[in-house]
């Protein structure tokens, strides 16, 4: 998209305001999922498979049925499919049959049937009166057994045009992408490294489980409040799956308590719904923390080889990876994106990447921030970390005489616009944790990492008030403060002060199709949106003045909150403030709004480079991160302290799956941690004080030079803990989490 | 559900003889409200303790020793000074127990009576060689507390008794005690490995000391091997090396989702040596 009038001085933007949401959400006035109801609602609960993979033979929900605090029971019977034929295709079918089990269940913890009581308790103790037949199957639950020719088949037929003849049929999509000649490359090495990797998967772990209330009436007309990233795609997809018109379902977002990703698709909204049409009555569904770990979207595992060949200058002649993730029992892992992502910091000669998607029996993968990358870094840049350590190379200086920058062919294929990768590395060598010294029994550890950042479907709305304020639509669930962000944008647009406008994340009945806030895109679409939606309003503005001055609106700009006359010539008036404008619009030609849709697609790439200190007990394995620095370009931070809590967080959270963030599964196939005590998110006192460094390079694709920066953060912490852990330690570490016995075990092998 | 709130042990130990399923007692409740919510024990009578006088206190007897009531909470005992400075092992170990909000609640008794072979607190008290006062039908008798878990969640009390007391013995002249456990996170976790020494010294050696390991066994562990290493010793490498190779050796875990078996055996021993060093410094009546 072409863009007009770019801006480099701000009023607004730039400052540090206090969030909008902020004082409702420190004071417990703020409504998350599970925080509404409705007069005569009843309470939901789902029955899981306690089996990784079974033919449902038969299900008895007569006993249930026949209890009085028992209002309505429901399964796949009881949706789209079934009902409306000829049914669904493509990802809304996997959706379907992710939220209610059809022929099989699929995964430990897999919906077979829901029901809707009185109470939570009737409703919690009313699931055990249904009697499940099952014809238990052999499963896996591991990537590469997944792979092998003996594995049990997870679905015939989910594979795409994409698989290669002769693969098992659990390898559902193939990616293959480079450029150049990687054997030769490899020849011109004066040292080649291969080696293999393993990530296991890591549960996005927001603090509000998933909730909603739900009411769907036998007219087709239903109401739904969730908390989600995105009411938009609930609302398309819960409309599908029940087989009504998406516009007679209203979705309000309610405030989210974290997402990560996880939550851009739907998981007991449609059964909530299903269960309200058939008691005709408001349904509440709140999930256990138990059922968010067991059936609700973690990440992929990985198993991932790399080769990499590189000169005794440092430089890269070749590079390969092949990267096989693991995305539960339907197609979706993204080992595409991995493929693409895993060398694109990198200025390469000869790439070659390979990403396998592959169904195992687990719950279906959903989105954690950046999805796919931070696996494929921890693998790239471990054997980029090996290669230094054994050329005696200094890391940083490596990474920049091999880094991308503008005009380089991306490894995934497109020439780079201008991107900011070597700018944090140059901050990086230049940022004293770089040359602190490190104490007796610590390692440092660096890492780049790259997101491609999205656009997507875009709306905003804006409404002047008579006193001058104004309120602001947006139909991006705000998951990181974008209310502040926009507020900042639009007061920077308008001219008023930020606390005069308030932002609103309005519902699918209010505003056009919004997507989900995923992709690290809110600031950068919404806020291109915001921007352009405010401009519409300061044209009309503009107009307004001009017709009580009498003269031509080319003849006014705005400045400062006012219009004004453009020029000597244009007439000799005081600046007309917003508010004088506003004042007596009804008379003047009615109300003023601005707005604005459409599909941005100038998100613009991202980079980040980590350092981390590490220090490892060699008696236990236990490891401590002792310092912690995150340098990424935002392009232009709108709210510095966001961006900054959005840098902390990627590493905070990369510092968990680094360490003891893991999916464990018993040989029965039974997910054995699936509670906060054994799945291990780091705490508080886990955590050092995470240092930040913004770097600007201000992206064309936006008129004030944003990049998203939600997803980068989490990339680079894999690999920039594993090299720091590698160093401490005296041995590589090439599986996560480096949990204490990983690492004593390592250390042990090492004598 | 009943729930009950007897005003007397004898009260209480009369309605959970007559009960019938499920009986628990309601102490602090951060174990049995926790399983109750999840669905995974719901009692059929709950006899709350908490309204039993004197339960709360926490008495320093005159030959030295300690009576702490059943549902003083850890929060009471770290902040009693004088308990802190005569067992420092026992209030920390009870004091590593979740959060500033589960302090609030937790007990001794309860987290001895939870059955599980990684509570904290368990290795410390029998290391310092604590005793319970069980009340039942017939009476009262004291059991030392390693007498108490049976097995994961199960214990010696018999249908109708309840714990009434905890008596922790009189500190005495160059003791000192330490408990240390092994968890991957810094906190709001459960033992991987647990470690309990208590010992006294007589100038600069050994003349008395237990040794007990959490979460390396079905139940938690008076390891005398343990002891016998560092009896009459200085605590010096020798000593330490086999203290360590006992601690490992006595050691029969199981491979789970929060330790493996070769990792807890070497760390029992590795966290064996380190609480020694502390218990010993404490004795000397160094800072540690
Ligand atoms: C967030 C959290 C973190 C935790 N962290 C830890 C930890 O780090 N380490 C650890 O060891 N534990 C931990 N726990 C478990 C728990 O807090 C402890 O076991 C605690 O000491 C239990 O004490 P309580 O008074 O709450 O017991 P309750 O829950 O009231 O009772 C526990 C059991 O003891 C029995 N009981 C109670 N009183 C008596 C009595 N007088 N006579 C006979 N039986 C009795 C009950 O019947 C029940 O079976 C944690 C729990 C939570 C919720």
């Amino acid at each position: 998209m072409a863009l007009d009038d770019r801006k480099s001085g701000f009023t607004f933007v730039g400052t540090r305001p206090n969030r909008p949401d902020g004082l409702d959400k420190v004071t417990g006035r703020a409504k998350f999922g599970a925080d509404i109801s409705a007069p005569g609602m009843l309470f939901g609960a789902v029955l899981r498979s306690p089996h990784a993979h079974a033919r449902i033979v038969k299900i008895d929900a007569s006993k249930a049925e026949a209890h009085k605090d028992v209002k309505a029971v429901v399964t796949r019977a009881d949706f789209a499919d079934v009902l409306f034929k000829p049914g669904l295709e493509g990802e809304f079918w996997n959706v379907l049959e992710n939220v209610m089990a059809g022929e099989k269940a699929l995964y430990d913890g897999h919906a077979v049937a829901a029901i809707a009581a009185t109470s939570a308790l009737a409703a919690r103790d009313a699931l055990k009166l249904i009697e499940v037949e099952y014809e238990v199957l052999p499963h896996v639950t591991d990537v590469d057994k997944a792979m092998a020719t003996d594995a049990p088949v997870i679905r015939e037929g989910a594979a795409d045009y994409s698989v290669p003849e002769g693969m098992h049929p659990n390898v559902v999509r193939y990616h293959d992408s480079g450029h150049g000649d990687v054997e030769a490359g490899f020849a011109e090495a004066d040292l080649v490294i291969e080696d293999s990797f393993v990530t296991e998967a890591t549960h996005q772990g927001y603090i509000e489980p998933h909730a909603c209330l739900a009411m769907l009436g036998n007219d087709g007309k239903g109401e739904l409040w969730c908390t989600t990233q995105g009411h938009w795609i609930a609302q398309k997809t819960c409309a599908a799956l029940l087989g009504i018109e998406t516009s007679q379902l209203r979705v309000t977002a309610s405030e989210i308590g974290g997402g990560f990703g996880g939550k851009t698709t739907v998981f007991i909204e449609p059964v909530a719904l299903a269960l309200s049409r058939k008691a005709n009555r408001p349904v509440k569904l709140v999930m256990t923390r138990s059922e968010v770990f067991r059936a609700t979207g973690p990440t992929s595992s990985a198993s991932m080889d790399i080769k990499i060949g590189m000169k005794k200058d440092g430089t890269i002649t070749a590079a390969q990876g092949v990267f096989r993730l693991q995305g539960g029992a339907f197609p979706g892992a993204p080992g595409d994106m991995t493929a693409m992502c895993a060398f694109a910091p990198y200025n390469l000669t000869n790439v070659k990447q390979i990403g396998y998607d592959v169904m195992a029996n687990r719950p279906k993968q959903a989105a954690y921030r950046a999805p796919g990358a931070p696996m494929g870094a921890f693998a790239v840049e471990s054997v980029i970390d090996e290669l230094c350590k054994k050329l005696d190379l200094d890391p940083v200086d490596v990474r920049l005489k091999n880094a991308a920058h503008e005009g380089t062919k991306a490894s995934y294929g497109p020439r780079y616009e201008r991107i900011g990768l070597v700018e944090t590395l140059v901050a990086a060598k230049a940022h004293p944790h770089y040359s602190a010294p490190l104490k007796p029994g610590q390692g440092r550890g660096i890492s780049c990492g790259f997101w491609f950042n999205h656009g997507g479907e875009t709306s905003v709305s804006l409404a002047l008030s008579e006193d001058g304020s104004a309120q602001l639509m947006v139909g991006t669930p705000d998951i990181g403060g974008s209310r502040a962000s926009m507020a900042l944008m639009a007061a920077e647009v308008l001219g008023i002060p930020y606390e005069n406008i308030r932002v609103t994340i309005a519902d699918t009945a209010t505003l056009g199709y919004n997507d989900v806030s995923h992709g690290s895109r809110v600031t950068y679409a919404s806020g291109l949106a915001t921007i352009k939606a405010a401009k519409h309003a300061v044209e009309k503005l503009s107009e307004r003045a001009a017709a009580k001055w009498g003269i031509p609106v080319d003849a006014v700009k705005w400045e400062d909150g006012c219009a004004v006359p453009s020029g000597p010539n244009a007439g000799d008036f005081d600046p007309m403030p917003l508010a004088d404008i506003t004042a007596d619009m009804g008379s003047t030609g009615g109300p003023i709004s601005g707005h604005f849709e459409a599909t941005p697609e100038g998100a613009g790439v991202s980079f980040g480079t980590h350092i981390v200190d590490a220090e490892v007990d060699p008696e236990t394995g236990k490891t401590s991160v002792t310092r912690y620095t995150v340098i990424q370009d935002a392009g232009k931070a709108i709210h510095p302290t966001y961006v900054e809590g959005q840098y902390q967080g990627g590493a905070a959270q990369g510092i968990g799956w680094a360490l003891n963030e893991e999916y464990i599964y018993g040989d029965d196939g039974r997910l054995q941690n699936s509670i906060f005590l054994d799945y291990r998110i780091p705490v508080a006192s886990d955590l050092p004080m995470i240092d930040t460094v913004i770097v600007e390079v201000p992206n064309p694709g936006h008129p004030f030079g944003v990049r998203g920066v939600g997803e980068t953060g989490i990339v680079p912490p894999l690999a920039a803990i594993a090299n720091a852990v590698s160093h401490a330690a005296g041995v590589r570490m090439r599986q996560l989490p480096m949990s204490p016995p990983r690492i004593l075990a390592a250390l042990k092998d090492n004598g | 559900m009943d729930y009950h709130s007897p005003a007397s042990f004898a009260e209480a130990s009369a309605l959970a003889a007559n009960a019938t399923g499920t009986t628990r007692f309601l102490a602090g409740g951060t174990d049995v409200l926790v399983q109750l919510r999840s669905d995974l024990v719901t009692p059929n009578t709950l006899i709350d303790i908490k309204k039993i006088n004197g339960v709360q206190d926490i008495t320093r007897n005159a030959d030295g020793s300690w009576t702490i009531g059943v549902a003083a909470t850890g929060a009471e005992m770290s902040e009693h000074a004088e308990l802190v400075r005569d067992w420092p092992g026992v209030v920390e170990a009870m004091d590593l127990i979740g959060s500033t909000q589960v302090q609030g609640r937790a007990t001794l008794t309860g987290n001895l009576c939870n059955g599980s072979p990684a509570a904290d607190s368990v290795p410390a008290m029998v290391a310092a060689g604590v005793t319970v006062t069980v009340t039942g039908p017939d009476g009262s008798r004291e059991v030392a507390v390693e007498d108490i878990p049976t097995g994961p969640g199960r214990t010696a009390l018999n249908k109708g008794e309840l714990i009434s007391a905890v008596n922790i013995p009189a500190r005495g002249a160059n003791g000192g005690d330490a408990y240390l456990r092994f968890i991957p996170r810094t906190e709001m976790d459960i033992a991987v490995v647990g470690v309990g020494v208590n010992l006294r010294l007589e100038g600069d050696t050994i003349t008395e000391a237990r040794v007990s390991l959490g979460a390396v066994a079905p139940t938690v562990l008076l390891v005398e091997d343990c002891a016998k290493a560092i009896i009459g010793s200085t605590l010096d490498e020798a000593a330490l090396d086999a203290l360590a190779a006992a601690a490992s050796a006595a050691c029969n875990p199981i491979d789970d989702k929060r330790g493996t078996i070769a990792f807890r055996t070497e760390v029992s021993g590795v966290l064996a040596t380190r609480a020694a060093k502390i218990a010993y410094a404490r004795a000397k009546g160094e800072q540690a």
